[in-house]
């Protein structure tokens, strides 16, 4: 029987999270003995080419290639889990969701006071995708089954939840490892 | 001599002092109920509803209802917890709360209310709303995102320290504190010594430059959920 | 501090003896002199009560009629109740709109005319209506929205807005509306003649306990809607320990869709006030106060003048009927706009002068009310009823009715009928009886109580108007087979988000979340997940709130789950590939398409 299928992508995050995956430290030898790591910035591979067990995800929605990337893990996971404060309620990218869209833009290219940009022209190219008016928290866009909050979660915390899942095991967290920081 | 009076705690016998209101009777029984706007040096305030109650099953607030002789009150019940719940997510979406970078973040009671409930993540959409920061004064900082308007603030300024520095404003949704002074908080008469300052349980009031001076681990609800018995002689 | 301000806020504040609690007096009077309150006002006013700025700043926001920023030198308020909304009030608006060059909230530039939005005003049998500073204009269409503008142009004064004088009082001089009674049924007990003094002079041939005891024999009950009994309530009050104590008439008539209020203050006031002095011998009161909601201040001076011509007669004043020892004297207190003051301990702080906040109880108002004092707080329609007890004797009173609900009852009528009104009707009347003499048998539904009631179909027009089927304060809201009834529930939960102190945090933040539940529904992106998600939500707003508007307000939602689901089944469908069903990327990205000027590439 093949091992299982696991999926990994940072959106709108800053890899703090994927950090905190590598921190379960030797166990991640464990975990590579368990499952096999498919679409994840771990092992570089691009695109799904076959149904995942698991799908971890980092960061919010920011723009709409998130949404893209978000929705075909929808897609293409059984579990999918919303790893770290950004995944869950936009985190510090989500800062600027009190702040109209154009003054942001205007204020990052054109206005900021360490701005050096001549033409005042907000970058615009189809290589860059289109921000969402806001940062949307993963499950205001799909359906997502699990919640590992913490900045990161704790590295206790995704392991917990990942051997409880690989176990057909509910996940409950012990008190120490819901964080919010 | 006071009078005593009994009554059934989810099933346990209490006695309190006439007078008492649930809450003062229970935490004297070493029987925690959750909360966020009551504080013991404060006038009841009844508003955050966290310490929701069912007496005789009927919900009131425990800091604000008075203990009677052969009431039945349920506290740590399914039913009042996941009213509980539900609470401590509206004030989740209702402000932004940044725990991520927060300097209150491991001593707030918000926070460690969502962990002692066990929250993962809201079960509301989040409102992010536009709220503004008050930086303007030397040694204190007023940030409203993350104001769960408890009103402590505004009882520990008129009752501790004989001010009138906070006030609630608008109402409703657009509810907010204001301070007395359309020039902000430096031009009012707040010390960083006042009550109203450390009486904040999120981290709306913020003293300056001392952030953070307590690492990761050992801070008050790092370990162990607010209500413990260990943590009540120090906050409670 | 500006001189000019000084000399317009002195005498305001001198006027009332620099008194704290006549705080709201005085901001009504300086946002009527000056337009608005401002930050230097606030200043001065504080300075004045030897108060904190922010403690007025704070009563400044709290009420819909007070501003911080100058508004228009005349203020046209368009009522936004769901009624006046069905009968066009939103092309009304249009009109006003369009014809002053300027949106809703918005003042025209020359500073002469603001525009806005403001709950029901108590007009919606002669819907759409709006009040145009103390003025009420009934009746609207795009074309009266014209022709008033023009005039307002010609002359701000917009008392001569009134052409045509209502009937009854509402043509009396101190009047002066063009309001209607519409009284279509007239009952034994509220609506029939009444000589000033009859109840008063047999009250007080009583002794107060006496009093209290035909008032409980006669069964009667808070006609406000909670039903509480009256004689109880004065009981308690009375039997309080203090130096004074007080009655308090609630006149705040807020839920939307209820007028019989106005009815009975504009043709019954002598019957009110004599059930007020009643009250007030009952219970050891020597002082009344009338909260006369801030939306019928145009019947203040008539109402005043009531009071003056009853005090010349010695039905109140120093010993009243010639009663040696019993003093009583009623004064009215002016509201500023804001439906929590109807809830009774919110209604007590606004007469100290302070933000409508509901206080905690215990203390009971009997207990503690205005300024500490044992206070009864009655509804104009139970005062009144209680002033018939006291003429016709409690026997009389309990043969209307059923055993438990004893007497008659006001309704305001209003929506899809043909004869809206208020009817005199015998508690236990049918709702099939009621819509029946309203002229409105097709309707699909009726909304008992206002929006803090409940939505009823046609399988209960069966049950009966009484305390133990559907009480209610007497707002009965016909929705026709036309009507989207999401659209009202939706309707209502924006007003309760309107309304709502902010105080405690379930009605706070749980209305707002219920509305956008609706929305999502509304907008056609709900999924069969919803229905449960609201009735959750719904009961933890009404089980955690700390006071009944809170208690009451998600009862739109609950009712029409319970009574029309099919009217959200049939919105509602299953999400796709996991998708949210709200979240729209086209939306989402749509400012930045505007921004850089090219489209998304994603789908």
């Amino acid at each position: 029987m093949s091992k299982p299928k696991i999926a990994t992508t940072s959106l709108a995050g800053c890899f703090g999270c994927h950090m905190s995956l590598l921190d379960i430290d030797e166990r991640i030898l464990e975990l590579a003995e368990l499952v096999e790591f498919h679409k994840s910035p771990i092992n570089d591979i691009k695109s799904f080419s076959a149904q995942c067990a698991v799908g971890l995800i980092e960061g919010g929605c920011c723009n709409e290639e998130n949404v893209e990337v978000l929705r075909a893990f929808r897609s293409n996971c059984d579990v999918l889990i919303s790893v770290g404060d950004c995944a869950i309620m936009g985190g510090i990218p989500a800062m600027r969701n009190m702040i109209p869209l154009e003054e942001c833009l205007q204020e990052a290219f054109v206005d900021g006071p360490t701005v050096h940009n001549p033409t005042r022209a907000i970058p615009n190219d189809v290589e860059i995708p289109l921000l969402l008016d806001k940062v949307y928290p993963c499950h205001e866009v799909v359906k997502i089954d699990y919640h590992l909050p913490g900045c990161p979660p704790p590295a206790d915390t995704l392991w917990e939840a990942l051997v409880a899942l690989l176990n057909n095991k509910p996940i409950s967290l012990p008190y120490d490892l819901i964080k919010y920081d | 001599m006071e009078k005593v009076v009994t009554f059934l705690l989810d099933g346990e016998v209490i006695q309190g002092q006439e007078g008492q209101s649930i809450m003062q009777a229970a935490d004297k029984a070493g029987k925690y109920i959750p909360r966020l706007c009551a504080h013991k040096d404060l006038t009841p305030h009844g508003s955050c509803r966290i310490c929701t109650v069912l007496v005789n099953g009927r919900p009131q607030s425990a800091c604000t209802q008075p203990i009677a002789d052969g009431i039945l009150v349920e506290s740590e019940t399914p039913k009042v917890n996941q009213l509980r719940t539900d609470i401590i997510d509206m004030l989740f979406v209702e402000g932004n709360h940044f725990c991520m970078f927060c300097e209150k973040s491991g001593n707030c009671e918000l926070q460690a209310l969502a962990y002692r409930f066990g929250i993962t993540a809201p079960k509301y959409p989040y409102q992010f709303p536009q709220r503004d920061v008050d930086a303007s004064h030397p040694d204190i900082f007023l940030d409203r995102d993350r104001c769960v308007l408890c009103g402590r603030c505004v009882r520990a300024s008129k009752e501790l320290d004989g001010k009138n520095v906070f006030q609630f404003v608008g109402r409703g949704v657009e509810k907010r504190i204001a301070v007395n002074s359309e020039k902000g908080l430096k031009d009012t008469d707040a010390d960083v010594v006042d009550k109203a300052i450390s009486v904040c349980p999120v981290g709306a009031i913020l003293k300056k430059r001392v952030g953070y001076a307590v690492p990761v681990g050992r801070r008050l609800y790092d370990h162990q959920p607010i209500g413990s018995a260990s943590e009540d002689e120090t906050t409670k | 501090m500006s001189e000019r301000i000084k000399a317009v806020l002195d005498p305001i504040c001198r006027e009332v003896g620099n008194d704290r609690t006549s705080l709201l007096d005085i901001l009504r009077e300086v946002q009527h002199r000056c337009g608005g309150v401002s930050g230097e006002a606030v200043d001065l006013i504080a300075k004045r009560l030897n108060i904190a700025r922010v403690e007025v700043e704070s009563v400044v926001s709290f009420y819909a009629f007070l501003s911080d920023k100058p508004n228009g030198n005349v203020v046209i308020r368009i009522c936004d109740d769901i009624i006046d909304r069905m009968h066009g009030s939103e092309t009304v608006a249009r009109a006003f709109e369009s014809e002053l060059g300027i949106q809703m909230g918005q003042t025209t530039e020359d500073g002469k005319i603001s525009l806005t939005h403001t709950p029901c005003i108590g007009m919606c049998d002669q819907a759409p209506a709006a009040l145009i500073d103390d003025v009420v204009v009934t009746h609207l269409s795009s074309d009266t929205a014209r022709s008033i503008v023009a005039e307002l142009r010609e002359n701000p004064d917009p008392t001569r807005l009134v052409k045509e004088l209502g009937n009854g009082n509402n043509a009396h001089d101190l009047v002066s509306s063009m309001v209607q009674n519409n009284i279509r049924l007239r009952g034994p007990v509220l609506l029939a003649d009444f000589e000033p003094g009859t109840a008063l002079k047999k009250a007080l041939s009583l002794s107060p306990v006496e009093v209290i005891r035909n008032v409980k024999t006669a069964r009667l009950r808070g006609r406000g809607g909670a039903g509480f009994p009256t004689g109880m309530k004065w009981e308690f009050t009375r039997a309080t320990k203090a130096d004074k104590r007080y009655i308090i008439c609630n006149a705040d008539e807020g839920e939307p869709g209820t007028f019989k209020d106005r009815v009975l203050l504009t043709e019954y006031p002598d019957l009110l006030f004599e059930g007020m002095t009643i009250g007030g011998y009952a219970i050891g009161a020597a002082e009344g106060i009338v909260y006369l909601r801030g939306e019928y201040a145009y019947l203040r001076k008539f109402l005043e003048s009531v009071l003056e011509r009853r005090r010349e007669e010695g039905l109140i004043g120093k010993n009243v009927c010639g009663v040696e020892d019993f003093e009583f004297d009623i004064r009215i207190q002016m509201g500023a706009g804001a439906y929590i003051c109807g809830e009774e301990t919110a209604l007590i702080s606004s007469c100290e002068g302070l933000r409508g906040d509901p206080k905690n109880r215990p203390p009971f108002p009997a207990q503690s009310g205005y300024l500490g004092y044992p206070s009864s707080v009655n509804n104009v329609e139970t005062l009144c009823c209680a002033a018939r007890i006291m003429e016709h004797g409690p026997g009389w009173f309990s043969s209307h009715g059923t055993d438990r609900s004893a007497g008659t009852k006001l309704l305001s009528i209003s929506g899809d009928c043909k004869r809206p009104g208020i009817y005199e009707v015998s508690l236990s009347t049918s709702l099939k009886e009621i819509l029946s003499l309203a002229g409105a048998e097709d309707a699909q539904a009726l909304q008992v109580g206002g929006p803090s009631g409940q939505m009823v179909g046609r399988q209960e027009f069966d049950k009966t108007i009484c305390y133990d089927d559907f009480a209610t304060g007497g707002s009965m809201m016909v929705f026709g087979p036309q009507r989207d009834l999401l659209e009202v529930v939706h309707a209502f939960l924006e007003f309760f988000v309107e309304e709502s102190c902010g105080y405690c945090t379930p009605c706070r933040v749980g209305n707002v979340l219920l509305k956008q539940g609706i929305e999502k529904i509304l907008d056609g992106k709900g999924e069969p997940a919803d229905l449960p998600y609201l009735e959750e939500l719904a009961q933890t707003v009404k089980m955690a709130s700390r006071c009944g508007l809170g208690q009451t307000s998600p009862n739109p939602v609950l009712s029409t789950l319970k009574r029309f689901r099919s009217e959200y089944e049939r919105r509602v469908k299953p999400a796709l590939d996991g998708r949210q069903p709200d979240f729209d990327l086209s939306e989402a990205v749509a400012q930045a398409v505007s921004i850089v000027g090219r489209e998304s590439t994603h789908s």
